[in-house]
């Protein structure tokens, strides 16, 4: 069943919890060593300053808090800019994110070339509340702006030679200092298979927190599958291409034995660096099980049928 | 004129080894170490944990090259900042980000080889760090300076970790792996400048 996940109106801009709450919890339990025991009450113990927790209601369908705007923008991995997730905000702040257009190509009967401004129009945007699971094993959530990835994929109408979807990142390695590095086979590229790009949590985002998708976040366009590990969700997609064969993917092209085409978040699956059988929300301080398909299985779980995640991970 | 009581060298050496302490300390208050705090101070304190390792490696091919012969006399000191930044690293491992649960951590160790040759580093660092006290350096004699080559097979399972730790790849030469190639290869240089034929020439010069 391909049920959304519910959300209603959008999201107000405020923090849920601010960092600074959370320095302070850990500094009151600095030294405790029940540490991880005590922390989520504390977190969620009233403020000191009541403005700083103008707690927006809002949570995902399992009841957890969306993570505040300001470490959702702050905390980015996108290798373009930097390797440093602080540092991205500070180098894409004048990065142009419109206009912004997406070229959909390959084994379609109709190619096209969108512009986002005109996608916002013909497609209203709705919020998903979507949980975020780092490879790196933390993890968000997050309130995104935009349509089903299916709607953009009716409109080109597949061939039936179409099997798979490869997305791509826009190259600009004047506006990019990331790009110069050498160790990496630039441009980003990902891909779906294209029941897994036509299911409906499958999410192009153009929005966020109620506003605009900032460059740091994947403006003009990004994709979100909130069942796969986040570098699945490409950034900044300029091209997407319907083909017959699995696309390369980037990080797959770096590592092989680390990252495969499916990255279905799967904590029965360990990675050789990070644990995937637990994560740590951002603005906790325990580590919480990872679930498995990230929450989603429910929804998702029956495209995998009868396949060896293990062996497709 | 009365000697001072430290040497230049020295004070740099100790301002040195607490500065990123302080620093990370500062930050920590000033709600400055990312939305990520722990992962920012694990990283941080692995960083200068090997940093210090290196500059007390770097003490005594330093002082051949430079004729320099305070240099050798701080690479003690400059290796237990090494430990100290080591010790921060691997208790912000057990207790901050695990929370002492052993299982977790069991679980998640078992499978993950960086963490098992940064588990061998640090305990073989122990005794190193144990042994600093003038009291075992007269206790143990000779044998002192033996237990301290361990630094030897310290610095390359360090290095390994490291590398492992970023998100690259160093068989194809691809991802984040320019930071750790960096260290890499000053820690090969500074193991290479103890081999005997090359200690030599430098001592000559
Ligand atoms: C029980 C022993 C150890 C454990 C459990 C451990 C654990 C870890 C973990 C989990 C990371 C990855 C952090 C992240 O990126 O999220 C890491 C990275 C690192 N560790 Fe260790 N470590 C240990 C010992 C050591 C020792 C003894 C040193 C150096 C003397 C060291 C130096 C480093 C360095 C340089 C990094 C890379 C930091 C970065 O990402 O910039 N580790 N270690």
């Amino acid at each position: 069943m391909n049920s959304p996940i519910p959300s209603s109106e959008i999201t107000p801009k405020q923090a849920y919890l601010s960092r600074r709450d959370f320095i302070k919890a850990a500094g009151i339990l600095a030294g405790s060593m029940a540490l991880a025991a005590c922390a989520p009450d504390l977190l969620n113990a009233p403020a000191s300053d009541p403005a700083e927790l103008t707690t927006s209601a809002k949570t995902d369908e399992l009841g957890d808090p969306l993570n505040s705007h300001k470490d959702i923008i702050n905390y980015n991995n996108y290798y373009e800019f930097t390797t440093d997730k602080e540092g991205v905000a500070r180098l894409a702040q004048n990065f142009p994110t419109s206009p912004w257009d997406v070229e959909v190509s390959g084994l379609v009967k109709t190619p096209r070339k969108f512009g986002v401004e005109d996608l916002i129009k013909s497609f209203p945007p709705e919020e998903r509340i979507y949980r975020l699971r780092c490879v790196e094993a933390w993890s968000m959530v997050i309130p995104w702006l935009g349509f089903p990835l299916s709607k953009l994929l009716n409109l080109v109408e597949p061939t039936s030679a179409a099997k798979y979807v490869r997305f791509e990142t826009v190259f600009k390695p004047a506006e990019m200092p990331g790009l110069k590095e050498p160790w990496y086979p630039w441009p980003y590229q990902e891909g779906l298979r294209l029941d897994e790009a036509m299911h409906d949590l499958t999410f192009l985002a153009t929005g966020l927190y109620g506003g605009e998708l900032p460059a740091q976040s994947g403006g003009g366009i990004r994709l979100v599958v909130p069942w796969k590990y986040g570098f699945k969700s490409i950034k900044a997609i300029v091209k997407i291409e319907l083909t017959a064969e699995q696309p390369a993917t980037m990080w797959s092209a770096i590592a092989p034995n680390e990252y495969g085409f499916y990255a279905n978040v799967n904590p029965a699956v360990d990675h050789p660096r990070w644990s995937q059988a637990s994560e740590r929300r951002i603005g906790e301080l325990a580590r919480r099980d990872t679930l498995p398909f990230n929450g989603y299985a429910e929804q998702v779980a029956s495209l995998y049928e009868g396949m060896d995640l293990a062996k497709n991970y | 004129m009365k000697k001072a009581r430290f040497t230049a060298l020295q004070l740099l050496v100790h301002g040195a080894g607490w500065l990123p302490l302080a620093w990370l300390v500062f930050d920590f208050l000033t709600d400055n170490l990312t939305a990520n705090p722990i992962q920012a101070i694990e990283q941080r304190s692995g960083i200068h944990a090997i940093t210090f390792l290196l500059f007390s490696l770097a003490c005594t091919p330093l002082a051949s090259i430079l004729d320099w012969k305070e240099l050798p006399l701080r690479r003690k000191a400059l290796g237990n900042y090494g430990f100290l930044y080591a010790a921060v690293h691997v208790a912000t491992f057990f207790i901050l980000d695990y929370g002492l649960n052993l299982a977790a951590i069991w679980r998640d160790v078992a499978t993950k080889s960086f963490i098992i040759l940064g588990a061998i580093a640090f305990l073989l660092l122990l005794p190193l760090a144990a042994t600093s006290f003038r009291f075992w350096m007269k206790r143990l004699g000779k044998n002192w300076k033996r237990l301290h080559r361990l630094v030897y097979l310290i610095t390359p399972l360090v290095v390994v970790h490291f590398f492992m730790a970023k998100k690259g790849d160093l068989l194809n030469l691809s991802g984040d792996i320019f930071q750790p190639f960096l260290y890499g290869g000053l820690a090969v240089a500074l193991l290479l400048l103890r081999l005997p034929p090359i200690k030599k020439r430098l001592s000559r010069v």
